[in-house]
């Protein structure tokens, strides 16, 4: 982890009519950090993401993305960052093979540069029986290594990964997050938004969103220790009960067994 | 460049991809063209016709025989009683009753008005009356047939017929059918492709990219413009060759404007698409917005100048209304650019209002 600021938040903000579904968050994230987003569903997360990508303008604050304004600079924050959603970004209809090269060219690679990387990823994913099969004939997991692999495939600064890992078997969740420290170790930064808990231990720092504020942030064993629980899952849990909106709470805490 | 070349290959694998849609796309404006010609024809034959004669005499002798003598009716029966009728209409047996009063041919030669009752099935409001004018134009023709005495031989009211041969009704739903068809592969199939991304989420990964929205437009709509092009083409040709639907102008200036009404409908369908997020939602949209005002208020089938004021009006925003008489202007009077300037002029504001509404629409979703 170097000292270099890859995303810079300060009082982030985003209203919907009379609903804040940001509320002031302010958070740095270094370079090459792998940062999880924790949060119970409509706590945020998503709508903070949405920001800092470029797809939707903040009500008030300032972000920086990659050294990127958030408000004048969308176009170059979009050269510089991979997306992976929670609906996986691939094309059901098209091959493994097809799929990444299309992302190749949407990030301008050229051929050489599409070809050498289309191989890579498919040895390390051990999916080149499976390069010319249309994506919706293979598994869920395996689609999820490949979304990663070509969010992935420009060589991003900085990756958003909006809940990659909802839906997946716990062996392909750990694949999933070797994949991730992979990329965090070539110096990618990785903000990750999970509602597993125990993925929030693969982190390096956590921040826990609740009705749209941080109410916890730092690293896992720090947070453990602060708030003198055993697990980041029981810190999520007394931290969702005191949500005055209380509606995410108990699905939080389901969410996190 | 090579982004958008990209996006246009894989636009073009999905529609590939998809044989049903495919074929549905490519045969929809080949069957239109069929059933449509087939189907709306005012003219009908080999009417199933029964006589009801109770005192057969000269006149009804000559009449019957001139029923006889055409193509058109094939007599079924010949009753002496009116009774007799009704259950062989029930029965389908029948579509059409001439009933002769007694002294038909008395009546006649003394100058007199003699009756004759015309039955017919009007179940289809429109084969009925075509049936009747049928009747009409026979008994028209032998009473003028008649030497005319007393100069006033009536024996019915006489409605002229008009025979409305095949290629009369062809040559008006034509045009039509240009719009129609042209509605549903860009207006309707945009919008379904474009919603469809939003589905599956594949279209944040596209707004997360560098790509222009412009390029994501362009990406997603011109393979749609290809085929909306393909398809006016298919029913130029198809009209032409079966049923000898004449284009008397220039095929070059219709295409031209073809292609400005496409720009129109994809118009329609991006911004229908920008408003919902479910096919489903954007399908019912597209079909309301775009081929129910075209079946209904563009004088395909329905002339404008028989509708209520109010309905008029409504037509000057229907683009298809204009679309339509420009290209009946084309094909059946032949004029030129110089004749439909208006109608020109109305569609392209039209697509540049509508382009740049719909532009805007989708980069407002950037935000």
């Amino acid at each position: 982890m170097s000292d270099e600021v890859a995303i810079h938040a300060s009082g982030l903000t985003r209203t919907f009519g009379a609903f804040t579904a940001v509320d002031h968050i302010s958070f740095d994230v270094g370079a090459g950090e792998v940062f999880g987003f924790l949060g119970a569903n409509g706590a945020g997360k998503t709508t903070a993401i949405r920001m800092l990508t470029g797809l939707l303008a903040p009500s008030a604050g300032e972000a920086t993305v990659a050294g990127h304004d958030v408000y004048r600079e969308t176009e170059a924050i979009k050269r510089d960052i991979g997306y992976m959603s929670q609906r996986f970004s691939l094309y059901d209809d098209l091959t493994v093979r097809e799929n990444i090269r299309l992302y190749g060219g949407i990030y301008d690679l050229t051929d050489a540069t599409i070809r050498e990387r289309t191989q890579r990823i498919l040895s390390r994913l051990g999916l080149q029986h499976v390069e010319n099969t249309l994506v919706h004939a293979i598994p869920l997991g395996w689609k999820q290594k490949l979304a990663l692999s070509v969010a992935l495939l420009h060589e991003p600064r900085i990756v958003f990964l909006d809940e990659p890992t909802s839906g997946v078997d716990p062996i392909t969740r750990r694949q999933f997050w070797e994949l991730i420290y992979e990329a965090s170790h070539g110096g990618t930064t990785v903000l990750v938004t999970t509602h597993y808990m125990d993925e929030a231990e693969y982190c390096d720092r956590v921040s826990i969103m609740v009705a749209g504020r941080i109410a916890a942030i730092g690293t896992p064993a720090e947070l453990e220790r602060t708030h003198g629980v055993e697990s980041i899952d029981e810190l999520f849990v007394q931290l969702a009960r005191n949500d005055p909106n209380a509606r995410g709470a108990a699905g939080g805490g389901g969410a996190a067994a | 460049m090579s982004a958008l070349w990209g996006l246009l290959r894989k636009e073009m694998l999905h529609i590939l991809r998809d044989r049903r849609t495919l074929v549905v796309l490519i045969l929809m404006p080949i069957v239109e063209v069929l059933l449509f010609g087939f189907s709306i024809r005012t003219d009908v034959t080999d009417v199933r016709l029964a006589i009801v004669d109770p005192a057969p005499d000269a006149a009804t002798l000559a009449l019957r025989n001139r029923f006889a003598a055409g193509a058109l009716f094939h007599t079924v029966a010949v009753l002496s009683r009116h009774d007799d009728l009704e259950p062989m209409f029930q029965t389908d047996a029948i579509q059409l009753a001439v009933e002769f009063p007694p002294n038909f041919a008395r009546t006649l030669a003394r100058g007199g008005a003699a009756q004759v009752h015309v039955i017919t099935d009007a179940t289809e409001p429109n084969s009925g009356t075509a049936r009747q004018n049928y009747v009409a134009a026979v008994i028209d023709a032998y009473q003028q047939s008649l030497p005319a005495p007393t100069g006033s031989v009536r024996i019915v009211p006489s409605v002229r017929a008009r025979f409305n041969p095949t290629l009369a009704s062809s040559n008006l739903f034509v045009p039509g059918l240009l719009a129609f068809v042209l509605n549903i592969i860009a207006a309707l199939m945009t919008a379904l492709s474009l919603t469809r991304e939003k589905e599956t989420g594949t279209m944040e990964a596209l707004l997360v990219s560098p790509l222009r929205p412009w390029q994501i437009i362009v990406g997603k709509v011109a393979p749609y413009l290809a085929i909306g092009f393909i398809g006016v083409l298919a029913v130029l040709v198809e009209a032409s060759v079966v049923f000898h639907v004449p284009i008397r102008g220039s095929v070059t200036l219709l295409l031209a404007e073809g292609t400005l009404f496409i720009l129109v409908a994809l118009s329609i369908g991006i911004l229908v698409s920008a408003r919902t997020s479910s096919q489903r939602v954007a399908m019912m949209g597209a079909m309301l917005g775009t081929m129910l005002p075209t079946q209904m208020l563009s004088g395909f089938i329905f002339p404008i100048e028989s509708m209520p004021r109010v309905l008029q009006w409504i037509t000057l925003i229907v683009p298809a209304r204009w679309f339509v008489t420009i290209a009946r202007g084309i094909m059946l009077k032949g004029v030129g650019i110089g004749y439909l300037a208006t109608e020109t002029l109305v569609l392209a504001v039209m697509a540049l209002v509508l382009l740049v509404a719909s532009t805007r629409s989708f980069s407002v979703r950037l935000e």
